[in-house]
């Protein structure tokens, strides 16, 4: 470890007790040892933690999948992979697969283009500044429960808003949850409506950091608003939106509540499974019905290692798509 | 604490919702009643029940007569969010009350499972067999009857909730003793509603979905409904199934009912926007479903005439002790408080759960009442007549799932035309086999 820590002097070498040799090398002693091993107790509390409330879980995961394991009946039989075997051969599943990552397509690419262009307009000067740029989170920080059911009744098939509103122009109104895209698209306008405002801040504060004589130069070349976002913008933040992609990816593909509020609290995500997610599948196969753990416990492993291949795919596929200019 | 009722949706799966969001696994408040034997020998019992019990009132008479025994209750919510992490306390062996709330579609389940209980029958619960009907007592005795494992608390019974004003508008009979004559059985109810519907005076329909028609029809006119004794799956073959199927999607076909998906929110839209006319009902459901969904500017439209078909019932609920719990006796002296006479009047005058109590059913405080809301309906007699000779039905332990997520979803997709009535047959048959097997 000679890291920057390891050249800053010892505390204790300081104290000054010169005609003590004894005292003289304990000090040295406890100075080695403060240099040694003090960072990895500054860094401890969150390894602890992370190990009885994350990895613990996790591996413990690993161990159930391997069981046929009752919840009720408490009877746990060693069944080796067979967990994996059946989840991989059961459509249901394949079906919340295909629903989560549509879902997680419709609502994250239009979420984070629009938080990008929001970033920017909030990035100019303009009257109430920071009025507007904290409006932006507002709806960040309201529950999400409570925006789940306030959009199930906003796209309510019958009395709902929207198809009400639909009505009043002459068209028929919109099986909200019958249609497998249309559920999507009321799933993934909640989902937007709480997170774009995020990103957008998120995004605000990098383009912050950008130089402002990059913009001038640029303006003075003649370049437009629109190609200044682009060439400048865009590239230079461009760390901050592979972050946020991949965040995205993480709660994209573990998307729950928002479709079950949608769907009423019913746990199946409408008749046919239409807007039922993985998150949601895991719950239904592990809590209800037959409190199938090891099943629910395979789920949940494969669903990691699909959110894992998905920030990796997402993230090579946006380093190469918008390449910064310093190289 | 009825099949239906626990299933009302928005604050209990906001909990649920939030809860899983934020990605706590099992929530540990319950755990400080561990042997708590606090000062001066006073004993802590933790009860948990979901939706309404209607207990405030009796558990404050229980601590009065037993000093020494306080009592936490702790209301969980709906059924459906309850049931969940009592299985995960259960299995853990900590975390559950020393007295939970068992609905009947899922108590078979924990008959099946019954380890986890302890046993009334050893804690004295046989002086008790008597004050209950027998299918009640029965329904949580194991197959051996050695071993029991809850104590009923309410019933169902049934009735036919009914909307005056649209009646009258109809030129129908709106008297409900006119209105019981002329919905004696069911073929009777849909001559009745094809009339109303004739008549082209109200704006309603005379159902609010087709899937109301099942509970009620099959618990009249079939010993088991799913599952025949032995817990096989029969929902394909049980005819009176599929009976109720076609008759209520034919209804559907026919116009007559609303095609509003209960317990969504368009359907308690559609009790505002008087959409339909006639809701078969439970005695729960008159006060805790009906009443805050017309709002009170419904009142005294609403009326309640007897269920076409005779009686029957729909819903019911039962008290246990799990095994895991530090103090059975004072448990089991509590779940005997709230199933007793006195527990069960308290429970029906706070939150309209009819008694299972064979006296309780007897006594002024259940026969003598009558509804406000429900235009004076005297809903005792009304409902205690229903269960009179009503015959039990077996449900088997996964009713409540088969029928909640299974059935139900699929006949509403093919009442709103979103599959046709065989292919959604088909598709609740194959899943509830797959559930089952």
């Amino acid at each position: 470890m000679s890291s920057a820590v390891g050249a800053a002097p010892p505390r204790h070498a300081a104290s000054p007790s010169p005609s003590d040799p004894v005292h003289r090398r304990r000090s040295y002693r406890l100075g080695r040892w403060d240099i040694k091993y003090s960072p990895y107790l500054y860094v401890a509390p969150f390894f602890v933690l992370f190990g009885i409330f994350g990895l613990f879980p996790v591996l413990y995961t690993v161990w159930v999948s391997l069981f046929e394991y009752d919840l009720l009946s408490d009877s746990k039989v060693f069944v080796g992979l067979e967990n994996y075997r059946v989840v991989l051969d059961d459509a249901q599943f394949w079906n919340a697969a295909y629903n989560t990552i549509g879902m997680f397509v419709v609502s994250t690419v239009p979420q984070l283009l629009v938080a990008l262009m929001i970033a920017n307009l909030l990035n100019r000067q303009m009257r109430a500044r920071t009025v507007l740029r904290m409006g932006i989170v507002i709806p960040n920080i309201t529950s999400v429960a409570a925006v789940g059911i306030i959009f199930a009744l906003i796209f309510a098939d019958r009395y709902g808003l929207v198809n009400w509103v639909l009505g009043t122009v002459g068209i028929d109104p919109i099986a909200w949850r019958d249609n497998r895209y249309a559920s999507w698209f009321a799933v993934a306008t909640m989902v937007d409506w709480r997170w774009t405002g995020y990103n957008a801040l998120i995004y605000l504060g990098a383009m912050q950091a950008i130089p402002k004589d990059l913009y001038e130069s640029a303006s003075l070349d003649g370049a437009s608003t629109w190609r200044q976002f682009w060439k400048i913008t865009v590239p230079l933040i461009r760390p901050t939106i592979i972050f946020t992609i991949i965040i995205s990816t993480i709660g994209g593909l573990q998307l729950f509540t928002e479709p079950l509020m949608y769907g009423y609290g019913l746990i199946r995500g409408g008749a046919s499974n239409e807007f039922q997610t993985l998150a949601m599948y895991i719950y239904e196969r592990t809590f209800t019905g037959n409190f199938e753990y090891g099943t629910g416990a395979a789920m949940s492993w494969l669903l990691f290692l699909m959110i894992i291949v998905f920030a990796l795919i997402n993230f090579a596929l946006v380093r190469r798509s918008v390449k910064g200019e310093q190289k | 604490m009825s099949v239906i009722r626990r299933r009302l949706r928005t604050v209990a799966v906001a909990a649920l919702a939030a809860g899983v969001a934020l990605g706590s696994t099992a929530c540990s408040k319950s755990n400080d009643n561990d042997g708590s034997t606090g000062e001066g020998g006073e004993v802590k019992l933790v009860l948990q029940t979901f939706q309404n019990f209607g207990y405030d009132q009796a558990l404050k008479d229980f601590e009065a007569a037993n000093p020494k025994i306080k009592v936490e209750h702790q209301k969980m919510g709906e059924l459906r969010d309850f049931q969940p992490k009592l299985v995960q306390w259960l299995a853990a062996g900590s975390g559950a009350g020393d007295v939970v709330g068992l609905e009947e579609g899922v108590l078979l389940q924990y008959v099946q499972n019954h380890d986890k209980f302890a046993n009334l029958l050893d804690l004295g619960a046989s002086e008790l067999k008597t004050t209950f009907p027998e299918w009640k007592w029965n329904n949580a005795l194991t197959p051996d009857g050695k071993k029991l494992i809850g104590l009923g608390t309410d019933v169902g019974g049934l009735a036919m909730c009914y909307r005056k004003d649209l009646f009258k508008a109809a030129g129908l009979p709106t008297d409900r003793e006119e209105v019981s004559k002329r919905i004696t059985t069911w073929p009777d109810y849909i001559a009745l509603g094809k009339e109303f519907k004739a008549s082209g005076k109200a704006k309603a329909a005379w159902l609010d979905s087709a899937t109301s028609l099942m509970q009620p029809y099959i618990m009249q006119n079939s010993e088991t409904f799913f599952f025949d004794k032995d817990n096989k799956f029969i929902g394909d073959t049980n005819p009176v199934i599929k009976q109720t199927w076609d008759m209520g999607l034919q209804m559907a076909a026919d116009g007559l009912t609303a095609k509003a998906q209960r317990w969504s929110g368009d359907w308690d839209a559609a009790f505002k926007n008087n959409a339909f006319a006639t809701l078969p009902c439970p005695a729960w459901m008159t006060e805790g479903v009906i009443k805050p969904r017309s709002g009170p500017a419904n009142a005294g439209k609403w009326d309640i005439a007897k269920i076409p078909g005779g009686g029957g019932n729909w819903g019911g609920s039962y008290l246990a002790v799990p095994q895991q719990t530090k103090h059975p006796k004072e448990a089991y002296l509590l779940a005997k408080y709230l199933t007793s006479k006195a527990g069960h009047l308290a429970a029906f005058k706070e939150a309209g759960a009819m008694p299972s109590d064979i006296e309780g059913i007897e006594d002024p405080a259940f026969k003598d009442q009558k509804s406000e809301y429900f235009s004076g309906a005297p809903t005792g007699l009304i409902f205690g007549e229903s269960v009179k000779n009503m015959k039990p039905v077996f449900l088997g332990a996964k009713h409540q799932q088969v029928w909640e997520t299974i059935l139900e979803p699929q006949m509403q997709a093919a009442e709103r035309g979103q599959l046709s009535s065989a292919a959604a047959w088909k598709k609740a048959m194959d899943e509830a086999k797959k559930a089952t097997s």
